[in-house]
């Protein structure tokens, strides 16, 4: 099992930022380099990186989605710690890898190394530091979305509840079903949009009961999806990646 | 195969996700039963990990189900009671109309049972002329209306209160009523003629024991036991995996299966049968037949990848929590396997590259697996299954499966994810064509082709102007001040 013993002391660490939020929302990737910086941690950026391949994978298409593994693991293996700001490529990494490239006993090795030092950001700020306030503060009420692979495949719930509760002037109000799927799914967000677009409303109605004037979740793909219908809805609540808010200050 | 029916998914869930009575039911359904499942599991005495320990029981006894089978079959076969392995559907049912034939039957009783779905045993009956009447209420309701059940536990779900008024006054000739326990009595009476006078009983088969060489069948309705009771002969089907070795296993998966299927810490009704009514006793059938049914179940044992799915207890907790489920309900996966189970069942036991929109068409959330009695890994295995749809798979006769322009877009997709040179080319040309689509409030709200599927309920964001990655390349990175999109 991965990320059994806990590294004694990170001084470095390596980003891993997922495809969206490098493309998407690099502000996202920024707050995280300055949180960790103010850390006092060294911060890494392997420029080569690209994608962890989740989408090849889902699809059915494993070879294609090694590729992107072994490039991966090529790139990161030397890493202290990998950190990356989403639940859903964190669980590609440290619960795929290892199967999508077992055929190899090297390279699976190599995997199972890389997936080992691999952490969401929530994750790697509260059970590696053990850090729970980072000194962010912003003013408002927010609702935090449960991503699918973040709770469920990692277990994580409570870690960024609790950073959120410590942002100064910030109030988290729980919505109805936050662990139900906003619907995104990847490539079925794309082939299946109608039932895509059900699910999600369910999500968009149980956010807009909170009468939050955030949504914060730890997965910018869950984010664009949930801030696409409320954008096209006309809705005023903002949909905002958790790195994001801890990297407003007072 | 008789009775599996695929290839409507999309088209069947488009209706469904416009039927507002069918939505408010769904909804309704899994907020009551999805989450009270999650809490009686917490519940237990043994907590919720009681799941993986039934696991790893359902998986060992897997691993010895010839001999757990033989030994079921023996002492059945020692209180006078007969058994047949039936290796496909066609077979099964030949046995139970040769079974009817032999006693002119005319008349039958049924109890729940999917696996007489899967093998489509009252179109056989009904076909050689006998009346086969389904008890549970909600099987009979469906059938009633000529229709399939869409839920495994919640079989008419998909109907109101109304609609089955307007049905009952139709069929049984009552005047028009909506008052649920004024129906619930009208199917009584109009049942309770049909259990009296059933030549035959057909029933399912929730847990089979080989220790003690009995089947186990669970209602809420008293139904099942009349129907193994009363007529004089019972048949019984099992798919070949619903057996346990021991009672002490069989206690831990029929708890599971109580909770899992209705959030119940017992069913109502409970009966344990083991062979025909002994020379002592005064109910039950002057013969019993169980088959234990394989059709197409030794070929999911024999391959390891989909191995563990021969584990389910067919409780349907899984369709109480999935969101897709939530929304185009039963009919969409075909018959008769609906939900997150049916969506990898049903591809194994009919034909995997027909029944392709039930592997993709899912959203891989997980729920199902955190909901399941017995812990099913369903997201892996439909990733498996995604994967021979597209590579192809001569073992299961699947012949690849994605367009000449995906096979391009993928190969495409894995020199860039391995080339950033590449990558930040093809990021340029994609921010160069989001100039083209029209926005709203600066935010696209038309995408083309493949993607036209995202716009249509959704925005989408347009690209930053320049990658993180790009920027931190250039070392114009400083926390705060250099990141602009």
């Amino acid at each position: 099992m991965p990320h059994e013993s806990r590294p004694a002391q990170i001084k470095k660490i390596s980003l891993f930022v997922q495809c969206l939020v490098d493309v998407y929302e690099p502000q996202t990737a920024a707050s995280m380099v300055d949180i960790f910086t103010r850390l006092g941690l060294e911060v890494d950026c392997p420029t080569e990186q690209t994608c962890c391949g989740q989408m090849a994978y889902n699809a059915g298409h494993r070879r294609e989605a090694a590729i992107a593994a072994r490039h991966f693991v090529s790139l990161f293996e030397e890493a202290e710690a990998i950190v990356c700001p989403s639940g859903s490529c964190t669980a590609m990494i440290v619960h795929h890898y290892p199967q999508l490239l077992a055929s190899d006993p090297k390279w699976a090795e190599r995997a199972q190394r890389v997936a080992a030092k691999t952490y969401e950001f929530t994750q790697f700020l509260v059970d590696i530091l053990g850090i729970q306030d980072v000194g962010a503060a912003y003013s408002g009420t927010a609702t935090y979305h449960d991503s699918c692979h973040l709770a469920r495949t990692l277990g994580i719930r409570e870690q960024p509840r609790l950073l959120l509760n410590k942002v100064a002037g910030l109030s988290l109000v729980e919505m109805e079903d936050s662990d139900r799927c906003c619907g995104f799914g990847g490539v079925f967000s794309l082939k299946y949009p109608e039932i895509s677009q059900a699910v999600l409303q369910d999500k968009v109605n149980s956010i807009l009961r909170t009468g939050a004037d955030l949504v914060v979740g730890c997965d910018l793909s869950c984010l664009i999806n949930i801030q696409g219908m409320l954008h096209r809805q006309g809705a005023k609540v903002q949909a905002m990646h958790i790195a994001q808010l801890l990297g407003h200050r007072a | 195969m008789a009775g599996i029916e695929i290839g409507r998914y999309r088209e069947v869930a488009r209706e469904s996700l416009d039927n507002q009575t069918l939505q408010r039911a769904l909804s309704g359904m899994q907020q009551r039963i999805g989450r009270a499942t999650a809490q009686k599991y917490k519940e237990l005495p043994e907590g919720p990990d009681l799941r993986f320990q039934a696991r790893e029981i359902r998986l060992q006894t897997l691993a010895g189900l010839d001999v757990h089978l033989e030994r079921l079959a023996e002492r059945i076969r020692g209180r006078g009671g007969q058994v047949f392995f039936a290796q496909t559907g066609e077979e099964a049912v030949a046995y139970c109309l040769e079974v009817a034939a032999r006693h002119q039957v005319r008349s039958v009783v049924k109890g729940k049972s999917m696996v007489s779905e899967e093998i489509g045993l009252n179109q056989a009956l009904e076909s050689a002329g006998i009346q086969a009447t389904e008890t549970d209420l909600g099987e009979y309701i469906v059938q009633l209306a000529g229709e399939h059940p869409s839920h495994i536990i919640a079989p008419a779900i998909h109907k109101t209160r109304e609609e089955v008024g307007r049905l009952f006054a139709d069929k049984l000739g009552i005047a028009y009523t909506d008052d649920p326990a004024a129906l619930t009595q009208a199917a009584r009476e109009a049942l309770r003629e049909k259990f009296l006078t059933a030549d035959m009983g057909v029933t399912g088969c929730n847990l089979a024991c080989a220790e003690t060489g009995h089947i186990t069948t669970l209602s809420n309705e008293g139904n099942i036991r009349m129907a193994s009771t009363l007529p004089r002969v019972h048949v019984a089907l099992m798919g070949m995996e619903r057996i346990v070795p021991n009672l002490q296993d069989h206690d831990i998966l029929f708890r599971l299966l109580s909770r899992g299927a209705a959030a119940q810490n017992l069913a109502g009704y409970v009966s344990s049968v083991g062979g025909p009514a002994a020379w002592d006793q005064v109910d039950g059938p002057e013969e019993f037949h169980l088959i234990v049914l394989d059709n197409g179940r030794s070929r999911i044992l024999a391959d390891p990848e989909f191995r563990e799915l021969l584990c389910c207890i067919r409780c349907g907790a899984c369709l109480n929590v999935c969101p897709v489920y939530g929304k185009i309900g039963g009919y969409a996966y075909g018959h008769p396997y609906p939900g997150p189970i049916g969506s990898v069942l049903t591809p194994l036991l009919s034909d995997i590259g027909r029944a392709r929109d039930l592997c993709f068409g899912e959203a891989l959330c997980g729920a199902c697996r955190d909901a399941c009695p017995v812990n099913l890994d369903i997201p892996r295995m439909l990733l498996a299954l995604r994967h021979k749809c597209v590579q192809g798979c001569a073992n299961w006769g699947v012949a690849p499966g994605a367009s000449k322009q995906e096979r391009m877009l993928y190969s495409l997709w894995a020199r860039a994810v391995s080339n950033r040179s590449l990558y930040n080319k093809l990021l340029k040309a994609a921010r160069w064509g989001q100039k083209l689509a029209p926005r709203s409030g600066g935010w696209l709200r038309k995408l083309p082709g493949p993607l036209s599927g995202w716009t249509a309920s959704r925005d989408l964001p347009p690209m930053a102007e320049c990658s993180f990655i790009e920027q931190w390349k250039k070392g114009k990175f400083h926390p705060e001040d250099h990141i602009t999109r």
